[in-house]
C-alpha cells in the first residue's frame, strides 16, 4: 500500500506520532503499533463491544474506526484506567463482584462503564442492563456485572446527593 | 506448659476468595494468544471453501505469490507429509473420516481451509488471499441430516460406505412390550438446531521454533493443551520434549476451543519450515463458519406411564447432524450418543430403548459444547414429562416428584447404563419450586390478558469428573480420567502448584490455590497456580467436561496433603516434637501452646540452604506429585424453574425469573460457582430463544456475523437466583462435584416448558429450539388454520 498518513494523538496521557496506512484499523493500531493489547477484538464488525475505547471522553468502537480518525484525539484505553497496584474504582468493583471470568470482554465493559457512569442516570437495574447491552459477555451471564455497576452508580449518586 | 489456645485454622475452601487472576485481566495486562508479538513474526491468512461440496479443479496462486510481502502460499500438496486428522473410535461399525489440514481434491463445507498464505502482515496476507482463484466443480449435496441419511443420498466421503458413520442401540428391559401394555403414552419430535459456543475471543495461534534448540512452541487459545500436544506431536513426529503447547490467557471456550484444529497444525508446521514465528488469528466470520458447532439433533421419543403418572418406558430415536468430519479427539459420536446416554434422566424408568445415528453433512464439524448431549436429552425428556403431566392433570412438579430417584434408591442405574450416585434429585426440585410462588403465578396467568405468562420446570442429573473407567466421549480410545498436581515449596519458601489443566475463565488460579492453601496451611495468595503449559506440567489433558474441580482439585488435595505431612515431619525434627504435634496455618508452622514457630521461607532455608541445623536425612525435598483418578464419575443434579412473559403482539418472549437449585457437593468458592451457573444459564437462554446457525439448501451459512447469529445480551438475561443444596458429599478427596456446564443443560428445557405453558391455550407446542418470535408466529398461524379447518 502506498501513501502513509501521519497522525498525532494522545493515548492514556502520552503523546504519540505515527505513520499509518490509511486502511489500518484503530484497534490494530493500538494493539499492534502501540503494543496496547488490553483493547481486544472480538468481531471486527461493531457488535461485541470488546474493542471499546474512550475517545475524547466518549466511548467508541475501535474496530469500526481507522487509525487516521484518531488524529488529534485524546484516547483512553483500559491500560490508562488503573494499574494492578492502583486499580480504578470501576476495576475494583468488578473485582469485588466477580464480574469477569475469562476477562476477554472486560476491557470493553470497563470503558463502556466509564462512559455510562458519566452520561446516564441508570436509576434502575433495567436501565443498567440497557446501557450495557452493546457489550457481549459470554461467561458471566451479566448478573455480577450489573451488580458491580449498581454499586458504582450508588456510590456516584450517594456522593452527589 | 500452659493450655494451648485452641487454634482455628483459616478456612479457604468454601469462602468467596476474590480471584487472583483478576488484577491482570482488569488492567489490560492479561496475555491472550492474539496479544503475542515476536521478532520476525509472520502472519497467516486462510482461503476457505465457498462451496459446501465440490471438487477442486485447480488453484491459481500466481498473483498472490507475486504480491510484495507475501512469503509463501501453501495448499494440500505442500502438506503431503502431514497425515490426515482421523478420530478413531472403539465403537463397532464406526466409520472414521479423514480430514486433511488443507482440503485435498474435495471440499466438504463452506469454511473449510483450502489455501494458507503467509505474509509479513495480516493485511497483506488477506490482500493475497483475495487474489487466489480456486476453481471448483460443484458436487451434489444433501444438507439436512435426514436427507443425508438416505442410502441414495450423495455421499460426502467417497471412501465411506454411507453418510451414516455410526449407529448405536441401547436397550434395558423390554421396552416394546412395556409400551404396548402401558395405560398412557405421550410422544414428540424434538429438535435443537445447530449453534456455536461463540466465546468472545476468536481462536488465535502463534507458533515459534527455537531453531538452535529445535524446540517448537505453540501458543494457542485452547482448553486442551495436553491433547493438542500429543496430537500434533504425532502428526509432525515431534516428541513432547521438542514440542510444547501453551495456553496463555484464553477468552472462553465452552467447548469451541476443545478440539484439534487444522490451523494449529498449519502454524506449527510452517513455523518450523519458515524458521519464523507464525501467527494466525481467526476473525468472527471464520469462527462462525469453521469453529466447531454444537447440537444439530432430532429426537423422536415416546414416554409410557401408568394412571398414577409412574414412568414405565422410554423409547428414543436420535439423529445427529455431525457435519463434514469427525472431530478430533472426540469423534462424531460425542454429542448424539450422549443424548441417548442421558435420555432417561434422573427418573426411574424401568424399560428403555434408543437408537442413535450420526450422519455426515456438508457443514462444519460438530464438537463439544457446554453440556454435551445433555441439553438435547433434557429438552426432549422434560417436554415429554410436561406433556404427561398435562395428560393426567397432575402439576408438572408433582409428576417429577413421583418419578425422581429417591435418596434411598442410590446408586441408581439408568436404562442407558449410567450409574447415579447419591445426589439431591428430590431436594433440588423442592428447593427450586419453593423459590417460586407457583400458586400466585397460576392466578396471574389466568388474570393477565396483556401478556401470556408461563412457568416451566426442568430437572436433570449429569455425570461430572469422569474417571478412567468411562470415556468422556463414547468409544474414544483416550484416557481423560486422571490429572496430576505437582506442589512444590522452593528454596525461598514460595509455593507453586503445577497442573496440566487449562483455565479459560473457570477461576482455577484461585480455586486450586484455595485448596492447596487450606491443605498446606498457607494463604491462597501465597500459592502460584501454574497451568496451561505442557512443558511445565505433569501428565494431563486440560479443562473440559466439568472435570477440573473434581479431578484437578482431587489431585491438588492429595498432593498438598502429602506435602503438609513432609513439612510437619521436617519441622518436628527441628522442634524435637512428634510430627502429630505440629500444625500449619496462615503461612506458619508451629506447635500450639509453645514458642515453636517458623514460617515457610525459614523452613525452606533450613531444608535447602542450611547444611548444619537439620541432619541430612531430615532435609527432605519439599515437593510432591500426586495423580487422582475418580475411576467412575460423580453425579451433579439440579432443577431449573423459568417464568416467561410473551407479548401477544410482537411474540417476544422475555424471561422474568430464573431459579436454579443445584447439588454440586462442597463448594470451593461460592462466588465462582454462582458465576458459572449464571454464565451457563445465559447460554441456555441463547439455546432456548436466540442462537441458531442457519444454512440454505446449498449448504451456504447465512448466519456469518453477530448481527445474524444472536447471543443474549444483558437486556435478555434476567437476575438468576441460585439455590445451593448440599446432600451427602461424594466420595472423592475434596467432596466436589463438577458444575461448569449445568446452567446450559437445564435452562433450555425449563424455558421451553415455560413458553409451552404460556401458549398452551392456543394449541401450540414447543418442539424445536430456539423458539424465536418468527417460529412462534408460524406455529400459532398453523394452529389457527387447523382449528379453522376442524
Ligand atoms: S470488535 Fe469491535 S465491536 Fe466487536
Ligand atoms: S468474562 Fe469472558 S466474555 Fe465476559
Amino acid at each position: 500500500m502506498t501513501g502513509k498518513a501521519r497522525i498525532t494523538l494522545t493515548v492514556n496521557g502520552e503523546p504519540f506520532e505515527a505513520e499509518v496506512e490509511p486502511r489500518m484499523l484503530a484497534a490494530d493500531f493500538l494493539r499492534d503499533e502501540l503494543g496496547l493489547t488490553g483493547t481486544h477484538v472480538g468481531c471486527e464488525h461493531g457488535v461485541c463491544g470488546t474493542c471499546t475505547i474512550m475517545m475524547n471522553g466518549v466511548s467508541a468502537r475501535s474496530c469500526l474506526m481507522l487509525a487516521v480518525q484518531l488524529d488529534g484525539a485524546e484516547v483512553q484505553t483500559v491500560e490508562g484506567l488503573g494499574t494492578i497496584r492502583d486499580m480504578h474504582r470501576i476495576q475494583e468493583a468488578f473485582h469485588e463482584h466477580h464480574a469477569l471470568q475469562c476477562g476477554f470482554c472486560t476491557p470493553g465493559f470497563l470503558m463502556t462503564v466509564c462512559d455510562i457512569l458519566e452520561s446516564l442516570p441508570l436509576r434502575t437495574d433495567a436501565e443498567i442492563r440497557d446501557a450495557l447491552s452493546g457489550n457481549i459477555c459470554r461467561c458471566t451471564g451479566y448478573d455480577h456485572i450489573v451488580k458491580a455497576v449498581r454499586t458504582l452508580v450508588d456510590e456516584r449518586d450517594g456522593a452527589a446527593s | 506448659m500452659t493450655d494451648a489456645t485452641p487454634f482455628t485454622r483459616p478456612k479457604y475452601v468454601g469462602t468467596p476468595v476474590r480471584r487472583l487472576e483478576d488484577p491482570r485481566l482488569l488492567t489490560g495486562r492479561g496475555r491472550y494468544a492474539a496479544d503475542i508479538q515476536l521478532p520476525r513474526m509472520v502472519h497467516l491468512a486462510i482461503v476457505r471453501s465457498d462451496q459446501a461440496h465440490a471438487r477442486i479443479i485447480g488453484i491459481d496462486t500466481d498473483e498472490a505469490r507475486a504480491l510484495p510481502g507475501v512469503i509463501g502460499v501453501f495448499s494440500a500438496a505442500d502438506f503431503a507429509h502431514v497425515p490426515d486428522i482421523r478420530a478413531p473410535s472403539r465403537m463397532p461399525n464406526y466409520q472414521a473420516t479423514s480430514c486433511p489440514v488443507l482440503a485435498r481434491d474435495v471440499v466438504r463445507y463452506v469454511g473449510e481451509p483450502v489455501v494458507a498464505i503467509v505474509a509479513v502482515s495480516r493485511y497483506i496476507a488477506e490482500d493475497a488471499a483475495a487474489l487466489i482463484d480456486v476453481d471448483y466443480d460443484p458436487l451434489d449435496v444433501a444438507v439436512a441430516a435426514r436427507e443425508a441419511s438416505d442410502p441414495a443420498a450423495p455421499r460426502l466421503h467417497e471412501e465411506l460406505e454411507s453418510n451414516t458413520v455410526f449407529t448405536r442401540r441401547f436397550s434395558a428391559g423390554d421396552c416394546a412390550a412395556a409400551m404396548d401394555a402401558a395405560a398412557n403414552t405421550v410422544s414428540g419430535q424434538f429438535r435443537l438446531t445447530r449453534k456455536t459456543s461463540m466465546s468472545t475471543e476468536p481462536r488465535a495461534y502463534v507458533a515459534e521454533h527455537d531453531v538452535g534448540k529445535d524446540v517448537l512452541t505453540l501458543y494457542g487459545s485452547t482448553n486442551v493443551p495436553g491433547i493438542v500436544r500429543d496430537a500434533i506431536g504425532r502428526l509432525l513426529e515431534l516428541g513432547g520434549n521438542r514440542f510444547h503447547v501453551v495456553a496463555p490467557d484464553v477468552g472462553g471456550s465452552f467447548g469451541g476451543k476443545g478440539s484439534l484444529y487444522p490451523e494449529e497444525v498449519i502454524v506449527s508446521d510452517l513455523a518450523r519450515r519458515l524458521e519464523r514465528p507464525v501467527k494466525y488469528v481467526a476473525d468472527r466470520m471464520e469462527e462462525l463458519t469453521s469453529g466447531s458447532q454444537a447440537f444439530g439433533e432430532e429426537v423422536e421419543a415416546t414416554l409410557a406411564f401408568d394412571d398414577d403418572g409412574r414412568f414405565i418406558a422410554l423409547d428414543a430415536d436420535i439423529l445427529g447432524d455431525v457435519g463434514a468430519y469427525s472431530i478430533y479427539p472426540w469423534t462424531a459420536a460425542l454429542e448424539p450418543v450422549q443424548v441417548a446416554g442421558f435420555m432417561p434422566g434422573p427418573y426411574r424408568i424401568p424399560h428403555f430403548s434408543a437408537t442413535v445415528r450420526g450422519v455426515c453433512t456438508p457443514k462444519p464439524p460438530t464438537g463439544p459444547y457446554r453440556g454435551v448431549g445433555r441439553p438435547m436429552a433434557v429438552f426432549a425428556l422434560e417436554r415429554l414429562v410436561d406433556k404427561a403431566a398435562s395428560r393426567l392433570g397432575i402439576p408438572p412438579a408433582e409428576l417429577r416428584r413421583r418419578n425422581l430417584v429417591n435418596a434411598e434408591e442410590f446408586p441408581h442405574r439408568t436404562g442407558s447404563g449410567i450409574v447415579w450416585d447419591r445426589s439431591g434429585f428430590q431436594e433440588c426440585l423442592a428447593a427450586a419450586c419453593s423459590a417460586v410462588d407457583l400458586t400466585a403465578l397460576q392466578a396471574e396467568k389466568a388474570r393477565r390478558t396483556d401478556k401470556w405468562v408461563g412457568v416451566g420446570v426442568a430437572s436433570y442429573a449429569e455425570l461430572t469428573g469422569i474417571g478412567s473407567r468411562i470415556s468422556v466421549a463414547p468409544g474414544m480410545p483416550m484416557n481423560t480420567g486422571a490429572e496430576t498436581a505437582a506442589v512444590r515449596i522452593d528454596s525461598t519458601g514460595a509455593v507453586s502448584a503445577v497442573f496440566a489443566l487449562a483455565s479459560h475463565g473457570q477461576s482455577l488460579e484461585t480455586t486450586l490455590a484455595q485448596i492447596v492453601a487450606e491443605e498446606l496451611g498457607v494463604r491462597p495468595r501465597d500459592v502460584a497456580v501454574v497451568q496451561g503449559d505442557t512443558a511445565l506440567a505433569p501428565h494431563g489433558t486440560g479443562t473440559y467436561a466439568s472435570r477440573s474441580a473434581v479431578i484437578g482439585g482431587g489431585a491438588a488435595t492429595k498432593a498438598a496433603r502429602a506435602l503438609a505431612v513432609k513439612v510437619k515431619r521436617v519441622a518436628a525434627t527441628l522442634f524435637g516434637v512428634d510430627p502429630s504435634d505440629v500444625q500449619t496455618g496462615n503461612g506458619d508452622i508451629f506447635v500450639p501452646g509453645t514458642n515453636h514457630s517458623i514460617d515457610f521461607p525459614e523452613l525452606a532455608r533450613l531444608v535447602y540452604s542450611d547444611m548444619s541445623t537439620l541432619p541430612q536425612e531430615a532435609r527432605e525435598t519439599l515437593e510432591v506429585q500426586e495423580t487422582y483418578d475418580p475411576v467412575f464419575g460423580t453425579t451433579t443434579s439440579s432443577t431449573h424453574v423459568a417464568v416467561v412473559e410473551i407479548d401477544p403482539e410482537t411474540l417476544h418472549t422475555s424471561l422474568r425469573q430464573l431459579v436454579v437449585s443445584e447439588d454440586c457437593g462442597k463448594l470451593i468458592n461460592p462466588m465462582v460457582v454462582e458465576g458459572q451457573v449464571h454464565g451457563g444459564v445465559a447460554q441456555g437462554i441463547g439455546v432456548a430463544l436466540l442462537e441458531e446457525l442457519k444454512f440454505d439448501d446449498a449448504g451456504q451459512p447465512i448466519t456469518a456475523t453477530l448481527a445474524d447469529y444472536l447471543v443474549p445480551t444483558s437486556a435478555e438475561v434476567p437476575d438468576i437466583d441460585v439455590v445451593h443444596v448440599e446432600t451427602e458429599l461424594p466420595d472423592n478427596p475434596g467432596g466436589f462435584r463438577g458444575m461448569g456446564e449445568g446452567g446450559t443443560i437445564g435452562a433450555p428445557a425449563a424455558i421451553a416448558n415455560a413458553v409451552a405453558d404460556a401458549v398452551a391455550h392456543l394449541g401450540v407446542e414447543v418442539n424445536s429450539l430456539p423458539i424465536t418470535p418468527n417460529k412462534l408466529h408460524a406455529l400459532i398461524a398453523a394452529a389457527s388454520r387447523q382449528e379453522g379447518q376442524e
